[in-house]
């Protein structure tokens, strides 16, 4: 089972259009990325509750079809 | 008792607890054992549950923090977050203070 890191980065903006997404492929499989996401939707946010919006847009694949996805949230400076 | 009951007296009885994959020695992700190196940096006390070796609680684990994946730290009861949170939270300075702060004792 394995993602594209297009269609990662596409569901990511659908749920948070206003994000800068930048996903690296961490061992070419289409099973291990880190992905870094800016929005100013996190602002005053919990890392947990940051993270968790970005679970939610990948649709509850998050620990199923997508086995590892390093994630790193903030908010524009 | 039920899964959850397991879980939450589990995590209530220790001040901090990592759900992983494996043990501290032999840790069976990589998420995992960059989870124990910090806890191991951070020199607390600190308990671990392998969920290989318990499928309910691999799942019940995930229910009972709304968080999709394992590694899980709690400290005091308290979801703290997975091995990427842990890793910015420990970057920021901020996990040390979430173990001063709840007064957990140094190993």
């Amino acid at each position: 089972m394995a993602m594209p890191a297009a269609e990662i980065e596409a569901m990511i903006r659908a749920a948070l259009p206003d994000a800068e997404v930048e996903i690296t492929d961490l061992a070419g499989d289409g099973d291990h990325y880190a992905a870094r996401v800016v929005s100013a939707s996190f602002a005053g946010m919990a890392r947990v509750k940051q993270h968790k919006l970005v679970y939610e847009a990948l649709g509850g694949r998050m620990g199923g079809e997508l086995h590892a996805l390093q994630l790193t949230t903030a908010v524009p400076n | 008792m039920s899964t959850d009951q397991r879980i939450s007296e589990i995590v209530n009885g220790n001040d901090v607890v990592l759900f992983m994959k494996g043990t501290p020695l032999f840790p069976q992700c990589g998420f995992s054992s960059k989870a124990i190196a910090i806890l191991e940096h951070l020199g607390v006390e600190y308990s671990t549950v392998d969920v290989l070796q318990d499928m309910e609680i691999r799942s019940g684990i995930k229910a009972f923090s709304d968080w999709p994946t394992i590694p899980q730290l709690y400290v005091k009861g308290e979801f703290v977050g997975g091995s990427d949170i842990m890793m910015e939270m420990f970057q920021a300075g901020e996990l040390q203070q979430v173990m001063e702060d709840s007064g957990v004792k140094a190993a």
